[in-house]
C-alpha cells in the first residue's frame, strides 16, 4: 500500500473541495472496497478524504418517495421499516450482498461505486484497460466465467458487482450529487456507464462530485417483489447473475406494471425495459414470464466460459418473476 | 471432554507463529515473480532498499550462501533424489509464477509491504506449460516407480490387464479434479531467530517440529541439536505444513542478514502459489461387471500435476486396489511436470482424488445394472484385502452402511433420477466410501510428576486442530487415574521426546500409545521409589498404583500411602522423568480405517444451484478417544468435502501461467449456510492390531468419499453426471 494523507472534514463542501482540487484524492466511506483495492495496488490515492463525519446518513420520507443518505449503512437501509414497507425489493437486494459484517460498514454511496471484481482488474501484473488504459483486456480471451453478456466492448467485458444497484435501477431511483459546480441529480439508469472506449470510467460522476443521497419514488411495488441471486454458494458470494423483479398484479391476475433488471451481466446494472413491456397487460403466469425472459435475453452474447449465462439468465428471470408473483 | 486449549484459542491467548514479539523483531515481505518460466535479467531494488525503515532487500544477487543448497541431492550415501524443494534466492531461474524473487525486511510490517511494492524485475521469458490437459502426452512414471517396481506408485496388476474392455457390461469414463488449495485460517508464518551464529530457533507453522528441524539443520549444515522448532499452536494446516517451504528458508536467511529475529507471514494470495495444493488430476476408470452385480475388472489410471523441480506423488489409486473384490485390476499412476509450484498432500490426499473417480464409477455401474448403489457395493464387499490377501485387522464398513442409510433416509431414494422434487428443487441421494491406512509410527513421550501433584507429559508432536492435546490429556488421565485438570500435556517443541509429523491420520495411533506407556512407566517408577522401605509397594504391580491427592497409594491396599514429596526428595526434589517407546506391531493384517458418507442434495430446477441438505458421515475408525473432538474432525472433513464437490477450484490463466483466483472472493470454500448439521456415527470398535488403544485414525476418512457422495446425489436428483469437479451451477443449468 502506498503512503497517503488522510483528512476528515465535517462539512460536505470541504470534502468536495478536497477531492476536486486534487486528482489523486479519493473519498472514503466504509472503506470495504477502496482499502482492499489499495492493498492490492489497484488504486493508489495519495489522499483519502473520509466522509463519515458528514451528515449524510439519514433515511427520510419526502414528497413522493424516500431519500436515503449516501452514508446510510447497507444494513441500516435493509432494516429500515420505511424501506421494508415501501421498497422491499431494495431490502432484499441489500441482504443478498456480502456479509452482515460488511453490510455494517458499507454505505449506499460506496456500494454504487464499488468496482468490478474482474480478476484481471485486480492483478496489477495482468492487462486491464479499466485499471491501466491501453494495456488490453485480459478477460476477453481469458477466464471470463463471470463476465458480461450485454453492453460490453472489445476494451472491457467486466461486470458491475453490486446487488443493491440492480434494485435501484429497477426502482427508477435518482442519484443526488453535489460537486464543484453545485448539486445535480442523475437518473440511476444513467449513473453507471457502458465501457465503450473508456472502461476506466465506471460512472458519469465528475471529478470531485460527492453522492449525497439516493431518491426512490413511491410505487406500487410493495408486495410482489423478489431478488433472485444465483451464486456458487449459499451466501457471501458475488452473483453469477441476479434478477430484481417487481410486479403490480391486479385482482384478475393481470400485470399492471412490472420492473425487471439484472446484475452480473453488464458493466452496469441492466434494466430490461423491453421485457417489462412484454409483461404489462398479461396474466401473471409462467408462460408470460417465459416470453418476457426470452425478450430480455435478446442481444445477449457470450464468451468462451460464460455461455451458461445465456441459459441461466432467462431461467433466473422466470424464477424471480414466479417468486415475486407468489409473494 | 472439551478441548484443553479451547479457551486459549477463542480468547486470543494462544500464541501462533507470527505472534512471537521477540526483542528487535523485524518484518519481512516476499515479492513474487510475474512470469511462470524464464530468467531474471534485472532487479531494481534501490528504491525499496532506500525506503523508510528498510533493513535489507535479499535477492539471488546478494543472498548469503546457504550451505545445504549445494549439497542437497549430492550425498552419494543417499538414494538419488527425485528433485527437492525450491532453493530460494539461489539462482536467476523462474520455475513458477509468483516464485519469490526478493524479500524485503523492515522495522514494521507496513514499511516492508510498501517497500516490497517498489522492487522491479526484468525477465527473459520462456514458454511455460501450466495446462495439465495439454501436457498429458508428456506424463511419465514417477522416478520412484521406475527404480522400484514394488513402489506403491508403480503399475499394478492382478488378473488380466485392462480386462474390463472385454466385459459384457462395462463403462469407461474420465474424471477430473481441479487444483484445490488448503487455505487454513492461519496463514503460513514463521519467526526466525539466530540466537547465536550457529544456533537457530524458529517459531514456525509446521505439522512436524522434528521434520522441520531436520530440514533446516541440513540447509545450514548444523547439528540438529542446534536448531529449535516451536509450534505450540497451529491454526489449521490440512497438509500444507507437511513440507518445508521456500518462505521458511527466506526468513531464516533474512534473520542472518539483518542479524535480528525476522517474522514472515504469507498473504492469502501467496498461499495459492507457495505452499502446495491438491494437484489438478485427470483420471480414467474402466469397469466391467456381471449382470448379477459382481465386478469383474477395473482399470484406474491417473495423471497428477507436479512441479518441474520436485516429483510429488500421492496414493490416488490405493483405494481402488483394495476396496472391492475385483479379480482383474490394473492401476497406472503418472505425473505431468508443469511450470508451477510443488503440490503437497491435502486432507484425504490422493485417496480423496481417487475416490471421486472410483465411487462415481461405482454409482454409474449401479445405474447400468439397475441396482441400488449400496446393494452393488455389498455384492462386492471384501472380507480380506484383495490387494495382498491379508485379513483385515478390523473392518466394520457394513455397520457404517447400515447406520448411514438409516440416518439419511436412504429408503426414500428412487433408483430413477429426477424422481423426487420439493417445490423448485430436485432432491437426490448419494453415497461414497472412503478408506485410509491405519498408520502408526514410533513415538516417545515423557512423564514427570511435579511437586504440586500435576503430571507433566511432553512430546514433540503438533496439534494442527484435531485436538491432540485434549486426546492425550484424556489418555494420560485414564491411564494414571487422575482428573484431567491434573494433567498437563505439552507439545509442539522439537526438544521434546520424538514423534512423527502430524499427518496421515496417524497421531493418536502413534503418540497415544507412547503417552500410555509413559504413564505406566511413571507409575512403575513411582512404585519402585515408594518400595524403598515399604513392603506393600515392593510387592505391588504397576497397574495397582494409584495417584491421589498428593499421595501414592495402591488399589489393592489403601493403607499403603507415600506422599509425593517423599518420592520427589529421593530423586533430588524435582521431577520423575520417564520416556517410553512402544514396541512395533506385526504386519500380518491389513489395517485400514473406513468411512461412508451419505448425502441428500437439492438442485434448483432453473438455476442449477446445489445445496447439501443432509450429510451423514459414518466411520469405522477404531476406538474413539474423545467423542467431541472426533466428531468435530468428521464434520470438518465433511465440510471440506462439500467444498471439493461444489466449489473449490483454483484457476490458472494458461496464457500467463498465473492464477486468476487469488482470494476468497474468487476461490470459494463453504460458508456456514452451505453446511448442513453433519450427522456423525462411529462404530467405535477397538482395533488392537494397530495399538493398545485400538485407534485407527479419523482425519483423512472424514473427507475421502464425500465429494463422490455429493456428485452421486446430484445425479440422482437431476440425471446429470458431472465428472469434472467442482459441480457449479453453470454445469447443471
Ligand atoms: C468480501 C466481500 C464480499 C462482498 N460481496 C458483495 C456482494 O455479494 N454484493 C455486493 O453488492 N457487494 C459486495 N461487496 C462489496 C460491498 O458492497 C462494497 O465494498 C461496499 O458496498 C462499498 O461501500 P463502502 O462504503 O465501504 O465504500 P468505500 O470502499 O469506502 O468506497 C468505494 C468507492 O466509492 C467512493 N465513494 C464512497 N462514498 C462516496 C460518496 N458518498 N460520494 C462519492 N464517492 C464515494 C470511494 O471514493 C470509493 O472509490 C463485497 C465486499 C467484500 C469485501
Amino acid at each position: 500500500m502506498n503512503p497517503f494523507q488522510y483528512v476528515r472534514p465535517t462539512k460536505p463542501q470541504a470534502a468536495i473541495d478536497a477531492v476536486a482540487k486534487d486528482p489523486n484524492a479519493k473519498f472514503i466511506a466504509g472503506g470495504t472496497n477502496l482499502v482492499d483495492l489499495m492493498k492490492r495496488g489497484v488504486m493508489t490515492p495519495q489522499k483519502l478524504v473520509d466522509i463519515n463525519r458528514l451528515p449524510l446518513a439519514q433515511i427520510e420520507r419526502q414528497a413522493g418517495g424516500l431519500r436515503i443518505g449516501a452514508l446510510a449503512l447497507n444494513s441500516a437501509v435493509a432494516d429500515d421499516p420505511q424501506v421494508r414497507a415501501r421498497q422491499p425489493l431494495l431490502a432484499l437486494a441489500l441482504n443478498a450482498g456480502a456479509s452482515p459484517q460488511l453490510r455494517n460498514m458499507a454505505t449506499v454511496g460506496g456500494n454504487m461505486l464499488q468496482r468490478t471484481r474482474c480478476a484481471y482488474f485486480y492483478d496489477t501484473s495482468m492487462p486491464c484497460n479499466k485499471r491501466a488504459p491501453g494495456t488490453g483486456c485480459g478477460a476477453l480471451e481469458g477466464v471470463n466465467r463471470m463476465h458480461a453478456i450485454f453492453g460490453f466492448s472489445d476494451k472491457c467485458i467486466a461486470v458491475h458487482p453490486s446487488d443493491m444497484s440492480v434494485a435501484l435501477v429497477a426502482l427508477d431511483a435518482t442519484v443526488q450529487v453535489s460537486g464543484p459546480k453545485g448539486p445535480r441529480s442523475i437518473p440511476f439508469a444513467d449513473f453507471h456507464r457502458l465501457p465503450g472506449d473508456t472502461p476506466e470510467k465506471d460512472t458519469n460522476l465528475e471529478p470531485g462530485e460527492l453522492i449525497t443521497a439516493v431518491d426512490i419514488p413511491d410505487g406500487p411495488f410493495t408486495k410482489h417483489v423478489h431478488y433472485q441471486k444465483v451464486r456458487e454458494r449459499a451466501s457471501y458470494a458475488f452473483a453469477l447473475l441476479s434478477v430484481a423483479a417487481a410486479l403490480d398484479i391486479d385482482g384478475t391476475n393481470t400485470i399492471k406494471a412490472a420492473r425487471l433488471a439484472m446484475g452480473g451481466v453488464a458493466h452496469k446494472p441492466w434494466r430490461l425495459a423491453a421485457a417489462e413491456q412484454a409483461l404489462v397487460g398479461k396474466p401473471a403466469t409462467e408462460e408470460t414470464f417465459r416470453q418476457a425472459a426470452a425478450v430480455a435475453m435478446q442481444g445477449a452474447k457470450a464468451f468462451k466460459y460464460n455461455a451458461y449465462k445465456l441459459k441461466m439468465g432467462p431461467n433466473a428471470i422466470v424464477q424471480a418473476l414466479k417468486t415475486a408473483a407468489a409473494a | 471432554m472439551s478441548r484443553v486449549d479451547g479457551r486459549l484459542k477463542v480468547t486470543g491467548a494462544a500464541t501462533y507463529s507470527a505472534e512471537y514479539k521477540l526483542p528487535g523483531l523485524a518484518y519481512a515481505v516476499l515479492v513474487g515473480s510475474t512470469i511462470a518460466k524464464g530468467r531474471i535479467t534485472g532487479l531494481d531494488t534501490k528504491a525499496a532498499a532506500g525506503a523508510p525503515g528498510v533493513l535489507a532487500v535479499v535477492t539471488h544477487l546478494n543472498s548469503p550462501k546457504v550451505p545445504g543448497f549445494d549439497t542437497v541431492g549430492k550425498d552419494p550415501s543417499q538414494p538419488a533424489t527425485v528433485g527437492g524443494p525450491l532453493k530460494i534466492f539461489h539462482d536467476d531461474k523462474i520455475r513458477f509464477n509468483d516464485q519469490p524473487i526478493a524479500l524485503v525486511v523492515a522495522d514494521t510490517l507496513e514499511r516492508a509491504r510498501y517497500a516490497a511494492g517498489l522492487v522491479k524485475a526484468q525477465y527473459a521469458q520462456e514458454q511455460h506449460q501450466t495446462n495439465l490437459e495439454a501436457n498429458k502426452p508428456r506424463a511419465f512414471l514417477p522416478t520412484s516407480a521406475q527404480k522400484n517396481p514394488k513402489s506403491p506408485m508403480a503399475d499394478y496388476q492382478r488378473g488380466q490387464a485392462d480386462a474390463y474392455r472385454s466385459g459384457a457390461i462395462k463403462l469407461e469414463n474420465e474424471y477430473v479434479i481441479p487444483t484445490e488449495v488448503h487455505h487454513p485460517m492461519e496463514l503460513q508464518a514463521i519467526t526466525a531467530h539466530w540466537e547465536a551464529p550457529d544456533r537457530l530457533t524458529i517459531y514456525d507453522k509446521t505439522q512436524g517440529t522434528l521434520a522441520t528441524r531436520r530440514d533446516f539443520a541440513k540447509e545450514w549444515n548444523l547439528p540438529e541439536a542446534n536448531v529449535k522448532v516451536i509450534a505450540t499452536f497451529v491454526g489449521g494446516a490440512f497438509g500444507n505444513a507437511l513440507h518445508s517451504w521456500p518462505h521458511e528458508s527466506a526468513a531464516i536467511i533474512a534473520a542472518k542478514v539483518v542479524n535480528r529475529p525476522v517474522q514472515l507471514m504469507l498473504t492469502r494470495e501467496q498461499m495459492f502459489t507457495m505452499v502446495g495444493y491438491r494437484p489438478h488430476t485427470w483420471q480414467k476408470l474402466g469397469m466391467s461387471a456381471t449382470a448379477d452385480g459382481k465386478i469383474t475388472a477395473i482399470t484406474h489410471e491417473s495423471i497428477g500435476q507436479t512441479s518441474t523441480y520436485e516429483e510429488f506423488t500421492e496414493s490416488t489409486l490405493a483405494q481402488t486396489r483394495m476396496m472391492y473384490q475385483s479379480p482383474n485390476l490394473t492401476t497406472r499412476y503418472r505425473l505431468a511436470a508443469l511450470d508451477i509450484g510443488s503440490p503437497i498432500w491435502m486432507r484425504g490426499p490422493g485417496e480423496a482424488t481417487g475416490a471421486f473417480a472410483l465411487e462415481s464409477a461405482m454409482d454409474e455401474m449401479a445405474y447400468l445394472l439397475k441396482l441400488d448403489p449400496m446393494e452393488f457395493r455389498l455384492r462386492n464387499y471384501t472380507d480380506q484385502d484383495p490387494e495382498n490377501g491379508k485379513p483385515w485387522s478390523t473392518k466394520f464398513l457394513k455397520e457404517c452402511y447400515q447406520a448411514g442409510a438409516e440416518r439419511v433416509g436412504w429408503s426414500k431414494r428412487k433408483l430413477e433420477p429426477g424422481a423426487l422434487r420439493d417445490g423448485d428443487w430436485l432432491v437426490g441421494y448419494g453415497m461414497g466410501v472412503g478408506t485410509f491406512g491405519a498408520h502408526r509410527g514410533g513415538a516417545h513421550a515423557s512423564a514427570q510428576l511435579l511437586p504440586g501433584g500435576t503430571v507433566l507429559l511432553q512430546c514433540a508432536t503438533t496439534d494442527i486442530g484435531p485436538g491432540t492435546g485434549t486426546a492425550m490429556t484424556q489418555i494420560a488421565a485414564d491411564t494414571l487415574g487422575l482428573p484431567p485438570q491434573n494433567i498437563r500435556f505439552e507439545l509442539g517443541h522439537s526438544d521434546y521426546p520424538q514423534a512423527g509429523t502430524q499427518g496421515g491420520s496417524s497421531t493418536v495411533n502413534s503418540v497415544g500409545p507412547a503417552v500410555q506407556e509413559a504413564c505406566l512407566a511413571l507409575k512403575d517408577k513411582l512404585r519402585q521409589l515408594a518400595a524403598t522401605g515399604n513392603a506393600a509397594f515392593a510387592a505391588a504391580k504397576k497397574e495397582d498404583v494409584v495417584l491421589a491427592d498428593g499421595y501414592l497409594t495402591l488399589s489393592t491396599n489403601a493403607a499403603a500411602r507415600v506422599p509425593y514429596a517423599d518420592l520427589l526428595k529421593q530423586v533430588g526434589g524435582t521431577a520423575v522423568v520417564v520416556e517410553a517407546k512402544p514396541g512395533s506391531e506385526g504386519q500380518a493384517y491389513s489395517m485400514y480405517s473406513f468411512s461412508v458418507h451419505f448425502a441428500e442434495v437439492r438442485v434448483h430446477v432453473l438455476t442449477g444451484e446445489v445445496r447439501v441438505s443432509k450429510l451423514v458421515s459414518c466411520a469405522d475408525a477404531g476406538t474413539i478417544i474423545n467423542q467431541k473432538t472426533a466428531a468435530n474432525q468428521m464434520k470438518g472433513g465433511a465440510v471440506g468435502g462439500i467444498g471439493m464437490a461444489l466449489m473449490e477450484h483454483a484457476i490458472i490463466d494458461d496464457r500467463y501461467g498465473r492464477y486468476v483466483t487469488k482470494d476468497f472472493a474468487d476461490y470459494h470454500v463453504p460458508v456456514h449456510a452451505d453446511a448442513p448439521a453433519v450427522e456423525v456415527f462411529f462404530v467405535n470398535q477397538p482395533d488392537y492390531h494397530v495399538n493398545a488403544l485400538g485407534t485407527k485414525g479419523i482425519g483423512e476418512i472424514a473427507t475421502i468419499g464425500v465429494a463422490p457422495a455429493i456428485a452421486n446425489a446430484v445425479f440422482n436428483a437431476t440425471g446429470k453426471r458431472v465428472r469434472e469437479l467442482p459441480i457449479t451451477p453453470d454445469k447443471l443449468v
